[in-house]
């Protein structure tokens, strides 16, 4: 069987198993990082957002094949101690209800704070539009997305 | 008798004249065209062949003027993600098509269609054919400044290798490919470059 290497959260992982298999298995079931969700399997929903060298990418549809050699962060590997302005906004404005999407949600929301520091609610509904919340929180993931954006920018609290 | 039979023959005669003159009229180009050489009558010929693949789904659904792509055999527009083209015609952030689209197509019915650097073109050069008339695309598609600046060799290359172009005939399942072969089409196109790319009015 090949071997797929690749580096999730900073450590390099190998994988002899079947490239064509989704990037998700490997993280969930390999590795136990159990943050990234199985939502739809098809890239529909988002659930299982990670980011592939700083591309927030649906893992259920990625093949390991297609990640050799490339960096992958998952939900665990964004801060040790759930101290990323996204996380941080994210429990300042209580955005969770039942919970299984955010992960994704969250991933999706730094890569746009990267390219973007300061989102306008147009520019958060274009980026974010891609996953799904059944709970329908997106007035609260929209509003942790500024906040965080005053996080890192050092604003929190000005007027 | 005699004269009754001759009459019998000039009217057979007229009515044969007339309906070939009707059938020419059906079987030939627009009727401004009928000042086109015979070369270039023949490459008209090739692009209307050509036409029908660029038309096609799989082609027509990216070569649009809005923002959103169309997908599907239906062309329906790809809004129940609200996808975007973005500033460089590969999504918006946390929204890039190759988010979804990989470099080969998903193996799962309704699952993303894949081909290397997935993308629609940028917004700056969207060559877009939506809607046109056979002559309009003709035009579209040789013009430089619509075409991504490409000359007319490059344009055939294009055709010829990008792996864009290519998915079409392998758009994995549930999606109908093109009604010529790659190899069918190409030869139409290789027909029209060298009768000198002339275009329906």
């Amino acid at each position: 069987m090949e071997t797929t290497q690749f580096t999730v959260n900073g450590k390099s992982v190998e994988f002899q198993i079947d490239p064509q298999t989704p990037l998700l298995w490997a993280l969930r079931e390999q590795l136990g990082l159990t943050g990234t969700k199985f939502g739809c399997g098809m890239a529909l929903c988002g659930a299982c957002t990670v980011h592939v060298d700083g591309d927030a990418v649906r893992s259920c549809v990625m093949p390991l094949k297609a990640v050799a050699g490339k960096q992958v962060r998952t939900i665990e590997g964004l801060s040790s101690d759930r101290s990323h302005p996204v996380q941080r906004a994210w429990i300042l404005e209580q955005v969770p209800q039942c919970g299984y999407c955010q992960s994704g949600q969250i991933m999706a929301a730094v890569v746009l704070l990267r390219a973007n520091p300061h989102p306008s609610d147009e520019d958060i509904n274009d980026a974010m539009t891609g996953n799904l919340c059944r709970c329908g929180t997106y007035q609260r993931i929209s509003r942790a997305i500024h906040r965080a954006a005053k996080l890192s920018a050092g604003e929190a609290g000005k007027p | 008798m005699k004269r009754r039979t001759g009459a019998l023959r000039t009217l057979f005669a007229g009515a044969a004249l007339l309906a070939s003159l009707g059938f020419y009229a059906w079987a030939s180009p627009a009727p401004c065209e009928s000042d086109l050489s015979a070369q270039e009558r023949q490459s008209v010929r090739a692009f209307a062949a050509m036409a029908m693949v660029l038309t096609h789904p799989r082609c027509l659904n990216c070569h649009i003027h809005g923002d959103a792509p169309l997908h599907g055999d239906e062309g329906k527009p790809h809004k129940e993600l609200n996808i975007k083209r973005g500033p460089d015609g590969r999504g918006t952030p946390a929204m890039r098509c190759t988010n979804c689209h990989q470099s080969e197509n998903a193996t799962a019915l309704h699952a993303p269609p894949g081909a290397p650097n997935w993308q629609l073109p940028p917004p700056s050069m969207r060559m877009a054919w939506q809607g046109l008339n056979t002559g309009d695309l003709c035009r579209t598609l040789k013009d430089p400044a619509k075409n991504g600046n490409m000359t007319l060799a490059q344009l055939y290359r294009h055709l010829d290798e990008h792996p864009l172009v290519l998915w079409a005939w392998n758009p994995g399942p549930g999606r109908s490919i093109p009604p010529l072969s790659h190899e069918q089409f190409m030869s139409r196109v290789r027909e029209w470059i060298d009768t000198g790319a002339a275009c329906a009015q």
